[in-house]
């Protein structure tokens, strides 16, 4: 009838079983459930920002038009592809793990981790030309404040629309920039994730950490398939360049 | 099934998560909840003393009209200082670091909290935030008010914002942890037995506490971090020269910050449910009322954020809505006081030095309640808005509210804690000063602030003086009562009389292993067969032996 | 409860999927719907994505009601946010006064 605390690692013998839960099942529980409600935060930390940029998109649509336009759609899309297959592959390592394949596991995962790194180098890439266009908004940068050539954006110097083009920017930069930072844990967690794995810590019947990494990881994609649209796509229909 | 049985009489010499283990190490690295909860007791006063100095300041320098004592900067400086440290660093994690952190496993039966490592770093967390802001308080301080408006606060302002906001951006996260901490606890960790109403009410204000943090912080720490950026940056989304709009700031503010009132008072409520069926012995009357109301004021309290907002270019459409619901949302409170009386009615009350604060909320909180009212009517707080009004309401249910609920729990569960009891006459003594000195001074403030004195001001007209020369003896008497539970307190850790396993004789979970309890809470996991205000009547004690305490006198 | 192993196929499927749904709103976006369609589609499109995320990827078809709620939950206080914030500022403008 009562269980006595003693007799618990006898019971429930698996190594990676900590003091205060009763078995692995209760453990496993609970650390999904505490990654489910971090995402939760997660979602209310970028929802601040979509609110901002929902708000001022519908304030300033011309400027924020142009602004899109503007943004390199294959860099964008190809980025969408790359994360996407990072989240498959992610979910595959998941599956391996969950099957007891440890070797497909750790290939998955590093692959996982490869393909992070592609989505972080494109946008490397993407945020130098925003660089070399003087389209970091502000006085971040310095000797490099915000200055584009206005008929880069088919405007007249001086047109309201600039500020408006700053403001898109400076919404693009915080979302974006948010984004990967997220993409740069997420990759220290995936390293983290291999050592251990190398090191056979994670069988089917402990592999909570994978499982919960992984939703980590779901959810930075999440992100990215709102982001691509709200940034790179609305407006191309209205032309531009 | 034997719950009874399963109590045992532990001897005070036995070994408990006090003594188990030895050395700044074993505190610095422990990762048991009762440690972290005393980790935390010490860094959150050391902070209240911190703010309290500063109110020390501002009740001086309100002394008299002119501004003698400080500069108007200064000022500035002293009343945000106080306003942030109190705020970010005392209240939101006042209860539920402390007192949460301790009992929510005791009373649910389990061992530890779910991720005692995040309990661990969301302390350090919390120092890491308040050495920054230290140190931003050090530099030169911040003078842009607890609420950090733009634009003032991204352009105008020539203080150490930035460096404060990143210290409440990391401070929020040790908020988050907790939070989560909580309610992965309470849904995967109740001992066998242990259901959603058999929780103490404690679990239950926690729990809707636990949401509010959950769901509000992160938009706070986005909030700031845009406006460190755009301070940073120089231009922004806050910012009008991008036809940005300062009241946007406002809204993502308020979002989490008038919740944020209730991350306070919540854990506040559930102490006082706690206080007021246990010392009334009886089963506090309407417990699924009670509980349901604090899930309530968690998502009501989401709804109202624009009452802050009455004064601004707000919509008065968005205006009109936000005055009904923030109305709606005194519903949920009431039926707590409400209940809270209904529970003292024909019970047997005992005036220890808990109920005596748990008293002093009911009548404090109701009157800050109240005048919370005349704030939410639209008209009424044109004219009452950024008045000592506000202030002096604000600190009826931070102060008279929150604080008392933390100072009666701090005294109801000090023998649990420290396995020593405090000075029961020293106890009565203390919360009668508190309150007095309490409402002299902030009842006047209601007064001046209603005459038309507005806050935030170094010097005032002298018509005002008699009300903050009765404001600020109250503060005094105010402060030397804080400081009698503060020396009693450490005076007792050594000296105190050994507590015993249940000095009150109560039925909770928490009251059923020693005092201080051991390392993992209970010899065995207990078995959960009772509700949590069982008190049976009394003419059944003697017969039936319900209610263990009275059987282990008995025997 | 014990936990329950998606297939492979379906991940597969949903991958595939999910790069569809990428290149049909790169397509989408350079049509002119009409009545200001473009909008809604793009996010018509964005939400089916996460939702198969969501569902599958994230194991949340397969897990209790109390993951459901916490989802629910999110999405509808993001909901509080936006709909509070825009009944201010989608109200401003029928005012006479102030801005």
């Amino acid at each position: 009838m009562i269980e006595s605390h003693a007799a618990t690692p006898e019971i429930h013998g698996h190594p990676a079983l900590q003091h205060h839960f009763e078995n692995m099942e209760q453990q496993r529980e609970a650390g999904t459930l505490g990654m489910w409600i971090f995402l939760v935060t997660e979602i209310m930390f970028f929802g601040g920002m979509f609110l901002a940029y929902t708000l001022y998109r519908n304030l300033f649509p011309a400027g924020f038009v142009l602004a899109s336009n503007h943004l390199d759609i294959t860099l964008g899309a190809v980025n969408t592809g790359v994360l996407i297959l990072s989240s498959f592959t992610m979910a595959m390592a998941v599956y391996f793990t969950q099957t007891g394949k440890l070797r497909p596991q750790v290939w998955c995962l590093v692959l996982t981790l490869i393909l992070g790194l592609t989505f972080l180098g494109i946008k490397a890439v993407e945020y130098h030309e925003k660089y070399t266009d003087r389209l970091i908004p502000g006085r971040i940068i310095p000797g490099a404040h915000f200055g584009p050539d206005p008929h880069a954006f088919h405007l007249q110097a001086g047109a309201p629309e600039l500020a408006q083009i700053e403001m898109f920017y400076w919404i693009y930069f915080a979302m974006t920039g948010m984004h990967a930072l997220h993409m740069v844990i997420g990759a220290g967690l995936l390293t983290y994730l291999i050592i251990f794995s190398l090191k056979r810590r994670f069988d089917p019947e402990y592999h909570s950490p994978v499982e919960v990494i992984g939703l980590y990881w779901h959810f930075v994609d999440i992100v990215w398939i709102f982001l691509f649209p709200l940034l790179y796509l609305l407006g191309r229909h209205l032309g531009g360049h | 099934m034997k719950p009874i049985e399963s109590f045992e009489l532990p001897s005070p010499s036995k070994v408990n998560y006090l003594n188990a283990v030895y050395g700044l190490k074993s505190w610095l690295l422990t990762k048991d909840h009762k440690r972290i909860a005393l980790l935390y007791l010490g860094s959150i006063t050391f902070f209240f003393f911190i703010g309290g100095i500063y109110a020390l300041m501002i009740r001086l320098e309100l002394l008299t009209p002119s501004g003698d004592f400080l500069e108007s900067t200064t000022y500035n400086k002293v009343f945000t200082q106080h306003g942030i440290i109190m705020i970010f660093f005392f209240l939101i994690p006042s209860i539920p670091a402390t007192l949460g952190n301790f009992l929510i496993p005791m009373m649910i039966g389990a061992k530890d909290l779910a991720f005692p490592r995040i309990n661990l770093l969301s302390w350090y967390v919390y120092l890491a935030g308040g050495i920054i802001t230290i140190y931003a308080l050090l530099a030169g301080g911040v003078d842009t008010g607890w609420t950090f408006y733009t634009p003032f606060s991204t352009t105008f302002s020539n203080s150490y914002v930035v460096a404060t906001g990143l210290g409440i951006f990391i401070n929020g996260f040790s908020s988050i942890l907790t939070g989560l901490n909580f309610i992965v606890t309470i849904h995967t960790m109740r001992a066998p037995g242990m259901t959603w109403f058999r929780m103490p009410l404690f679990c239950w204000s926690h729990y809707a506490t636990s949401l509010i943090m959950i769901l509000g912080t992160p938009v706070i720490a986005i909030t700031v971090l845009l406006l460190a950026f755009e301070r940073v940056s120089g231009v922004g989304i806050f910012n009008p020269k991008l036809g940005g709009d300062p009241v946007l700031f406002q809204h993502m503010f308020w979002f989490y910050s008038h919740p944020a009132v209730y991350i306070m008072v919540l854990p506040g409520m559930g102490v006082i449910s706690e206080l007021i069926a246990n010392f009334s012995r009886k089963n506090i009357f309407g417990y699924s009322f009670v509980a349901f109301s604090s899930i309530a004021i968690a998502v009501f309290g989401f709804l109202v954020w624009g009452h802050h907002m009455f004064v601004t270019p707000q919509s008065v459409y968005a205006g009109m809505i936000f005055s009904f619901l923030s109305f709606a949302v005194a519903i949920p409170s009431a039926i707590k006081v409400f209940n809270w009386t209904a529970t003292l009615y024909k019970s047997s009350i005992s005036y220890d030095t808990p109920m005596l604060y748990a008293l002093g909320f009911i009548g404090l909180f109701t009157i800050g309640g109240m005048t919370g009212l005349f704030l939410a009517s639209l008209a009424t707080d044109v004219h009452l808005s950024d008045t000592y009004f506000v202030v002096a309401h604000f600190h009826y249910i931070m102060v008279g509210g929150a604080l008392m609920a933390y100072l009666g729990g701090l005294h109801y569960w000090w023998p649990k804690m420290t396995g020593r009891m405090y000075p029961e006459g020293w106890g009565r003594f203390g919360a009668l000063v508190v309150f007095v000195g309490f409402n002299l001074t902030f009842l006047p403030q209601f007064i001046a602030g209603y005459i038309g004195m507005p806050r935030r001001y170094h010097a005032y007209p002298p018509e005002f003086q008699v009300y903050n020369v009765l404001s600020t003896a109250g503060a005094s008497i105010l402060g030397f009562g804080m400081l009698i539970p503060a020396v009693y307190f450490v005076w007792s850790m050594r000296y105190g009389k050994h507590a015993e396993a249940n000095p009150w004789h109560l039925p909770g979970l928490e009251w059923r292993t020693q005092s201080p309890p051991p390392t993992e809470n209970f010899e065995q996991t207990p078995i959960v067969t009772w509700d949590a205000y069982e008190f049976a009547p009394p003419e059944e004690t003697e017969v039936v032996g319900k209610f263990h305490g009275e059987v282990e006198r008995a025997s | 409860m014990s936990e329950h192993i998606v297939s492979v196929r379906v991940y597969i499927t949903i991958f595939l999927v999910l790069l569809v749904g990428t290149a049909l709103t790169v397509w989408a976006a350079f049509v002119d719907f009409p009545f200001g369609l473009n909008t809604i589609i793009a996010m018509a499109i964005a939400v089916t994505k996460a939702t198969f995320v969501v569902l599958y990827f994230m194991h949340v078809r397969y897990s209790t009601r109390l993951v459901w709620v916490i989802v629910g939950s999110a999405l509808f206080w993001m909901g509080i946010m936006f709909a509070f914030t825009f009944a201010d500022y989608f109200t401003r403008s029928r005012l006479s006064i102030g801005t």
